[in-house]
């Protein structure tokens, strides 16, 4: 952010006030009072290590959203977004407080990295994850659905996978 | 290739048909521990003769895998070499369901996730709701002890079922009377309260459905009474008795390091020795302003797994003591005309209030842009709801943190190396619930 010299003394104290939230480079934001951390995805691995090194050493819960029906979503200045989000969220027990992670992934490239070697408890999240939105998980040692049958075409939560597409066949009726 | 059955890439796969890497791997990954650590374990079976070993199919329908749960485990005589867990026999799309219908009609789908604690998810579910309102500050003092009441008695019932699902699956038939027969007690208290006996939908945001029944006091104080009696007969019955600690003791031990790392949750994580329950360490509702001892073991087997389900029931029960001494007067949900339907009377004289109530029931209430994680201690660990909102009366997206889902992870660990016999004993004191499983 670098200052411009015709801006004005007033604009740039102003600026000054309200830098933007951060913590370990990634622009910090607060959800009903929840702590959230938007995180590059080229990032990801490393600040979730970092955060378990900071005592969010437990991964409670990995999910994934599909905002293509929502893509004017209130994010940071810095975050552009995409169609995919994978949110993580972290626990502290020691002391007593949880983080979230917002990862934004590109429809083109719906892949990001693992935090199995990090958490192993992740394994089944993700899967649940790539079976449901199609977001590969880099270095997952178990890649396959879990939820829905091997050989299902789509991934059924993604908003374009509309419900109620397979015929319902009743015995007997007259067709 | 020499498929076992149709689940593909789901499956365990022959060992014959991998590397010695793509096992480490493969083994690493049905253990839920990466590579490296895999490694380092060090007692990895020496690579047995494929005529050696033999993979059998446990499940999906099998009486003690408590629904549809299908295991796969490799075994070498009676020694479970690998075990993988095979799940999604049940999955009935209940997120994408989630967001089909109104924050309104959420907890009528929420309720039928984890079946044997129906209360508590309805509750997570209106707790993210209320914090997305910004109502969560606001709610009536009686409808916060009013969950109080209805969580900790939903624990019992949870509990009580386990006694006597755990009795049953290690021989103790008689017990699966006893703990039915007990927890039918409780649930006529919710059928007296709800209407119903299971999935229930009481638990709205914003509040409850309705106050509770005349005499429910007495009611609660029968089961109070009864309660501690019966308990004593379980441990006459089970605690005690040299078979079934022997059953137990030192049977799908679990430490606190790979507890916490598999995110496991719960009695799973407090039989290991971790003082983790977020009654406690995160309050919700009112629990901060109760008395109650956390039960925590020391072994992490399934004999701690019991003895800590067992004893929570005496501490529910302690907890809902105080909840009928402390239990206020007042409103039993918000008054909030955004979020409350106008009462029954006022419909009758006053035409808004009959539009008022047909619109909320038909078009529902906006909720504000906006995404919250809700965490709350269920029986089975913390349950959690995460809810993404666009500002329209229906959930952009709806996820529940299942704590079975979670804790079924611990399976092939827990089972690794022990005998098949006792994989029973194992699933049992996970206490999954299957319908939370799969979703």
């Amino acid at each position: 952010m670098a200052d411009t010299p015709d801006e004005t003394i007033e604009e740039s104290s102003e600026l000054a006030e309200v830098p933007e939230p951060e913590m370990f480079g990634c622009p910090m934001t607060d959800s009903r009072g929840q702590l959230v951390l938007h995180v590059d995805r080229d990032r990801y691995l490393d600040v979730a290590k970092q955060l378990a090194d900071e005592g969010y050493a437990m991964c409670v819960d990995l999910t994934a959203v599909d905002y293509s029906e929502h893509m004017e979503r209130p994010l940071p200045s810095s975050v552009t977004a995409e169609r995919f989000e994978v949110v993580v969220n972290l626990l502290d027990i020691t002391h007593r407080r949880r983080i979230r992670l917002r990862v934004q992934v590109p429809e083109g490239d719906a892949k990001v990295a693992t935090l199995f070697d990090l958490h192993p408890g992740t394994e089944a999240m993700e899967r649940e994850v790539f079976d449901m939105f199609g977001i590969e998980f880099d270095g997952h040692p178990d890649p396959s659905r879990i939820l829905m049958p091997e050989d299902w075409n789509g991934y059924p939560l993604r908003k374009d996978f509309q419900v109620g597409t397979i015929p319902v066949q009743f015995k007997g009726a007259a067709s | 290739m020499t498929l076992i059955s149709d689940e593909g890439a789901q499956e365990l796969r022959p060992r014959s048909e991998l590397t010695a890497s793509e096992l480490l791997r493969e083994v690493a990954s049905v253990l839920r521990l990466s590579e490296a650590e895999a490694a380092k374990l060090g007692d990895l079976p020496e690579d047995p003769d494929e005529d050696q070993t033999m993979v059998i199919n446990m499940g999906p329908s099998h009486p003690s895998t408590h629904g549809v749960l299908r295991l796969m485990l490799e075994l070498q005589g009676e020694t479970v070499l690998r075990c993988k867990p095979i799940i999604g026999y049940l999955h009935t799309g209940m997120e994408k369901t989630g967001e089909q219908l109104t924050f309104m009609q959420g907890g009528t789908n929420v309720t039928r996730m984890d079946y044997a604690s129906p209360l508590n998810n309805e509750l997570v579910f209106s707790m993210a709701t209320e914090k997305l309102l910004g109502i969560d500050g606001d709610i009536p003092e009686r409808a916060q002890w009013m969950r109080m009441l209805l969580s900790e008695l939903n624990r019992m019932s949870s509990h009580l079922l386990f006694m006597a699902t755990n009795g049953m699956d290690l021989g103790a038939v008689s017990m699966m009377i006893y703990g039915w027969r007990e927890r039918e007690e409780v649930l006529r208290f919710f059928q007296k309260v709800t209407g119903l006996r299971m999935n229930h939908n009481f638990v709205r945001p914003g509040g409850l459905a309705a106050d509770l029944p005349p005499g429910w006091r007495d009611d609660v104080l029968r089961i109070l009474d009864m309660l501690p009696e019966r308990l004593e007969e379980y441990d006459t019955l089970m605690t005690g008795q040299p078979i079934w600690r022997e059953r137990l003791q030192g049977v799908g031990v679990i430490t606190p390091s790979e507890a916490l790392a598999l995110g496991a949750t719960g009695p799973i994580l407090r039989s290991t020795g971790v003082e983790w329950d977020l009654r406690r360490h995160d309050p919700y509702l009112r629990y901060d302003e109760v008395e109650f001892d956390l039960i925590v073991g020391s072994y992490g087997d399934a004999f701690d797994r019991y003895a800590i389900r067992l004893n929570e029931i005496r501490e529910s029960m302690r907890i809902v003591r105080q909840i009928l001494d402390l239990m206020p007067e007042g409103d039993y949900r918000i008054q909030d005309k955004k979020v409350t339907p106008p009462p029954r009377a006022r419909i009758d004289e006053s035409m808004e209030a009959l539009i008022h109530h047909f619109k909320i029931f038909t078009e529902g209430f906006k909720v504000p842009e906006g995404e919250v994680y809700v965490a709350i201690e269920s029986p089975r660990g913390e349950i959690g709801c995460y809810i993404a909102s666009d500002g329209s009366p229906t959930p952009y997206r709806m996820h529940v943190r299942a704590p079975s889902f979670v804790n079924i992870q611990c399976l092939p660990h827990m089972m690794r190396s022990g005998l098949v016999a006792d994989a029973v004993a194992v699933i049992s004191s996970v206490d999954p619930v299957l319908g939370e499983v799969d979703r």
